[in-house]
């Protein structure tokens, strides 16, 4: 079972959560941006930023995760980062 | 074929051939350089080789041979696909397999055995009418069949009559097979090598140096070289490596996982799939019962297996095959994808003028070995980027052109 921390709920079993997919630098605002943002996902092979929701409690965080050693670093509510 | 095989057979003092050549020294500069030496790869090496006569070429491969998805993926082909575009290229491939053991003089142990996809809802059929008119139209062969017909099919299905996953018809698709994948891979290296191709072990790809819009050198744990031309086809790592060359791809990586249990007699003479339980099942010519499909529910670029879609697998496979249930899994395995966003590759000309991809392969490259191989080599032979390859440009995301074929597979994903 892997653990991921819901910055509500505490530590849970990650089949409670799903994925959003990664938090994304382009603005699909930004017209100039549009197509970077809806087919260029971040990919790193590394550190990736991204969302998740804890499903039972639909609480909507950020997780920063290790695309190759699927190491969870820290988890928080978005705007929140702890310092 | 069938008569040297005789020969060979019937002499008393076997001469056992190494069909591999050993890595060579690198050469400062070939015409072509093929980075990734997978299937794709090697099929493109064959091609530029036997076709179109150019010998002057390097393979370069960061582990061993075919060892990447080539040897992780669960050899299922087929054409059944939803856009015409994608038909006609599939259908190239699947007739590619077809003479592909005659043509390579390698026994690939293709076996066109038919791929019998399930619907477990009504909605599934009609979409499935979609696809059988699709592929009927461009000439594959492809049906819907009532549920007595699959029963004829695969007798020994659970066809959960009344049940939460009861199955209400299927989707026949004869031209679907399978085949030996290190055999593919193995042949088409045989052939390239005996022309001359430098087929490079153990060479990784540590950069790529540009001048203007152009490739000219690659670095590499065991030297740099210069190349004319320069193909990648890397599999699970096609981001990675086209960021060497300062390319972008809308590239996203996800684990697929996949096991196979131990040899049984033959039983299950089609290849079975059930989109609804995200699993496929197929069994090998030894016998051995392959379960596929299991896609990580997040982005990942390990090959780790997890116990969760290997549990998910097993699932859907006793649903579909109850009797299973005593059977002992023999090995288990992930391999990296490269997804794209709407499920189709990206193969053809990138913004450097001579640097080619086939990327983009995802889920469903095997199926597509021969003929990407074909195309690709055709491509950088002619500098031209033929017709049935134009539609997997990859500018068809700038121009919203895209080729969705999200619903053609049961991966889950």
């Amino acid at each position: 079972m892997k653990i991921l921390t819901c910055p509500v709920n505490g530590p849970r079993n990650i089949t409670e959560f799903q994925y959003l997919g990664p938090f994304r630098a382009a603005d699909p605002e930004n017209p100039d941006q549009l197509i970077e943002s809806l087919f260029y996902a971040e990919n790193p092979l590394g550190v990736l930023k991204e969302w998740w929701r804890h499903t039972p409690s639909n609480t909507i965080l950020i997780a920063e995760r290790h695309t190759v050693t699927d190491q969870i670093i820290a988890t928080y509510l978005p705007n929140r980062k702890p310092a | 074929m069938p008569f040297s095989l005789l020969k060979y057979g019937l002499r008393s003092r076997h001469v056992p051939y190494g069909d591999i050549p050993k890595t060579p020294d690198l050469k400062r500069a070939y015409d072509v350089v093929i980075i990734g030496g997978g299937g794709h790869g090697l099929a493109a090496a064959y091609y530029l080789s036997n076709v179109h006569g150019i010998t002057n070429v390097a393979v370069l491969e960061k582990g061993y041979l075919a060892g990447g998805n080539t040897a992780r993926n669960t050899t299922t082909i087929r054409s059944n696909y939803m856009t015409p575009e994608s038909v006609a290229f599939y259908k190239e491939g699947v007739e590619l397999y077809e003479t592909m053991s005659q043509d390579l003089g390698f026994n690939i142990m293709f076996s066109q055995r038919g791929q019998l996809t399930l619907a477990h809802s009504e909605a599934t059929l009609r979409s499935f009418h979609l696809r059988a008119e699709m592929g009927k139209y461009m000439g594959t062969k492809i049906e819907v069949v009532d549920v007595q017909t699959v029963r004829d099919l695969c007798p020994d299905l659970n066809l959960d009559i009344g049940g939460q996953h009861e199955i209400l018809g299927g989707l026949w698709h004869a031209d679907g097979g399978t085949a030996r994948h290190d055999a593919v891979a193995w042949g088409y290296a045989k052939h390239a090598a005996a022309r001359g191709v430098e087929i490079h072990q153990r060479t990784e790809v540590l950069g790529l140096g540009k001048t203007g819009d152009r490739v000219t050198e690659i670095k590499t744990n065991r030297g740099t070289i210069a190349a004319g031309q320069v193909l990648q086809a890397v599999g699970g790592l096609n981001g990675q490596v086209a960021e060497l060359a300062g390319i972008k791809l809308p590239i996203r990586c996800f684990p697929l996982q996949a096991m196979v249990t131990q040899p049984l007699k033959p039983f299950l003479n089609t290849l079975v799939s059930s989109a609804n339980l995200h699993t496929y099942l197929v069994q090998s010519s030894r016998g051995e019962i392959v379960i596929g499909g299991g896609s990580d529910p997040y982005q990942l670029a390990s090959t780790r297996s997890t116990l969760d879609q290997k549990e998910h697998l097993a699932e859907g496979a006793l649903h579909l095959f109850p009797f299973l249930h005593k059977v002992k899994l023999l090995r288990q395995w992930a391999g990296i994808t490269d997804m794209t966003p709407d499920y189709s590759p990206i193969m053809g000309a990138s913004p450097l003028s001579n640097y080619w991809l086939d990327c983009g392969w995802g889920t469903w490259g095997f199926k597509a070995t021969p003929v990407a191989g074909k195309r690709m080599a055709e491509t950088i032979a002619t500098g031209r980027v033929p017709d049935i390859l134009k539609p997997f440009d990859m500018r068809r995301f700038d121009n919203f052109a895209l080729l969705n074929e999200m619903g053609a597979t049961a991966a889950s994903h």
